[in-house]
């Protein structure tokens, strides 16, 4: 296959996201612009400009028609995704990290880094129909978890939030009352800070990469640990394809250290595994740094990595990926 | 896609037969443009005639195949979008800005190994072999664990446990070394026979003694080069250049070996930073001195 590079991000990539039809693929990076593209040959079709600091994560909404973002300015915003303007912006008092709406975009959950002796919070917010009667309120603040919380995504039926950080632990709180629920074992779970989460399609299981070199896969309700992937690199991004039993792991070295080795030492590749097998199916290469993001085409038929270099490489996947025997 | 241009001098329609409806005076004298398929593997033929710079009629056919990449099932939201207005920075940006480009590199989905292929490979490769281990059972002893019929010393799991074979050769053969020797029959490469260690080290150690090692070569100098630099101090029994397997380039360094330690000093002395096919060598013993 023949990657389409995307250059339009001046700082390293942080985040990815496809809408629910698959036709826009939505950018953010450390420069102040998320960005909007056409997922299918890669043109640009905006820029939502207005942040003043690293955006972090974006979701979109499922009627493709609301955007919000989260970033390292203490704001998170929505964005009207057909015209670029912003239509909201919700102000806290340190970085916003984490951003997903719920199932139904009437919520949004998101997650504020610890900062000027605050504590890391989960926070819920309403998102209203007209952006006018938007308000700035918290349905529901969860304070306790140290150190960053780094991804906060809801689960089945938006009963749950489950978030996962620095402190390596996954945990389950009751996205009502904020009380928390389940807590990942210790010993299975991992070792080093969870950097991402991706859930699958249905919602019913999900992937965490971590620090510790491994991408552990979660049964959403119970907590279960279901499957480990270890690989040879610090784990920063992950996704779970929605066509076939195949999960890519993406990351590298940490970027401190890129410049003093080599770029084929330094694991940049996207790793395929197969998803029950736990068997490594291949690597995808391409960036000069490591891979800060990865998300899938919701028909599973491409995927798009998001690196340290500052580019997006679009993967349409050849044929023969569809056809592939362990 | 492809494009060929071929001269056809004889005109086969007559110019009294054309129409005249033709606006410009000398595309009169054409044939019409002929639309050939497309046809059901997207193959579609045009073909143009028309006067090139000297004058004379040029038929142009163009062959172009559109194959169809991704599924076009786009939802009608979609296709919605697909109009929208350009906004933010994409708004200003011009063709030539080049953002999003095809890369040039083939990339593939590199499997860690062959296709087909299992990650237990005694099971397909050593299959003769498990097979007669499992009938015998004691064709198949591991060295390192001591299990038999279970696997082979390369493919022991306890590989790492075990203490490192070099703790055999290391000790000298005591009045216990007939107990250490293994079961009689099995196969003893010669380097571990008793006795035989020492005189190969020490030949080893005589052959490194006198060996120069030549760094900083430049890629045309060849083994027969370096003799003749170094054949003026003295007989020279070794001459090598490392060479790049793949490109066959000189890799910038090789060895020369003396038969007497006092021509390679010799060498070494005067041909440390000497000017050699512009370049600087460095001369200097292969391995390091202990003094």
């Amino acid at each position: 296959m023949r990657p389409i590079l995307m250059k339009g991000h001046e700082r390293p990539l942080t985040f990815l996201k496809y809408n629910r039809e698959g036709d826009l693929l939505f950018s953010c990076a450390k420069d102040h612009n998320p960005t909007v593209w056409f997922a299918d040959n890669g043109e640009r079709l905006g820029t939502y400009r207005g942040h003043n600091g690293a955006v972090w994560c974006c979701d979109v909404s499922r009627n493709s028609s609301l955007l919000i973002t989260g970033s390292a300015d203490q704001s998170v915003k929505l964005w009207d995704v057909q015209t670029g303007s912003q239509l909201y912006s919700f102000n806290f008092d340190s970085p916003a990290r984490a951003v997903e709406f719920s199932i139904g975009d009437k919520l949004a959950v998101i997650t504020t880094d610890p900062f000027m002796g605050q504590p890391s919070t989960i926070q819920v917010k309403m998102i209203a129909g007209d952006s006018s009667e938007q308000s700035g309120n918290s349905v529901l603040v969860i304070k306790g978890p140290q150190g960053r919380i780094n991804r906060a995504v809801w689960g089945p039926l938006n009963k749950t939030i489950i978030s996962a950080g620095e402190d390596a632990i996954i945990r389950i709180w009751d996205s009502e009352t904020g009380q928390l629920l389940m807590e990942s074992d210790k010993e299975a779970g991992h070792q080093k800070t969870v950097t991402s989460l991706a859930k699958s399609s249905d919602g019913s299981h999900f992937l965490t990469g971590s620090l510790d070199k491994s991408a552990k896969l979660w049964d959403s309700r119970t907590l279960t640990l279901i499957k480990t992937y270890v690989t040879e690199r610090p784990v920063n991004a992950c996704a779970i394809s929605p066509l076939l039993d195949h999960v890519v792991i993406g990351g590298g070295q940490d970027a401190s250290a890129v410049t003093r080795t080599d770029h084929r030492a330094g694991k940049f590749e996207a790793k395929f595994f197969h998803k029950i097998l736990q068997e490594e199916i291949g690597g995808v290469k391409g960036h000069f740094g490591p891979i800060n993001a990865l998300a899938f085409n919701p028909d599973g038929r491409s995927f798009s990595s998001g690196g340290e270099d500052g580019y997006i490489r679009l993967h349409h996947f050849d044929s023969d990926y569809f056809h592939i025997k362990m | 896609m492809a494009a060929d241009v071929g001269r056809t001098p004889v005109s086969k329609v007559r110019w009294g037969e054309l129409e005249e409806d033709d606006a410009t005076d000398y595309e009169f004298f054409l044939p019409p443009k002929t639309v050939i398929g497309p046809d059901e593997n997207g193959v579609k033929k045009v073909v143009e005639y028309k006067f090139n710079d000297d004058g004379n009629k040029v038929k142009i056919t163009t062959t172009t195949r559109t194959r169809k990449l991704a599924r076009a099932r786009l939802s009608k939201r979609a296709l919605e979008r697909r109009s929208w207005a350009k906004f933010g920075d994409a708004a200003q940006e011009d063709a030539s800005s080049r953002l999003t480009m095809v890369s040039t590199e083939e990339i593939i989905l590199e499997r860690p190994r062959a296709p087909g292929s299992k990650v237990e490979e005694p099971k397909a490769a050593g299959d003769p072999l498990a097979a007669m281990g499992k009938a015998g059972a004691v064709l198949m002893v591991c060295r390192t664990c001591g299990k038999k019929g279970d696997h082979w010393t390369s493919k022991c799991p306890y590989k790492d446990l075990a203490q490192p074979a070099d703790s055999f050769i290391d000790k000298p053969p005591t009045a216990d070394g007939p107990s250490l020797a293994p079961a009689k029959g099995a196969y003893v490469p010669p380097s571990m026979r008793p006795g035989a260690e020492r005189s190969g080290t020490e030949m080893r150690r005589r052959n490194d003694e006198n060996s120069v090692r030549v760094t900083n070569l430049s890629e045309d100098t060849r083994e027969p080069d370096l003799h003749e630099l170094f054949s003026k101090f003295g007989p020279v029994s070794r001459v090598y250049v490392a060479v790049d397997q793949k490109t066959g380039v000189s890799r910038g360094f090789g060895f020369v070996n003396f038969v007497h330690r006092e021509d390679a000093e010799k060498a070494i002395n005067k041909l440390n930073g000497y000017g050699y096919d512009n370049l600087i060598i460095r001369v200097e013993w292969a391995t390091p001195r202990p003094n």
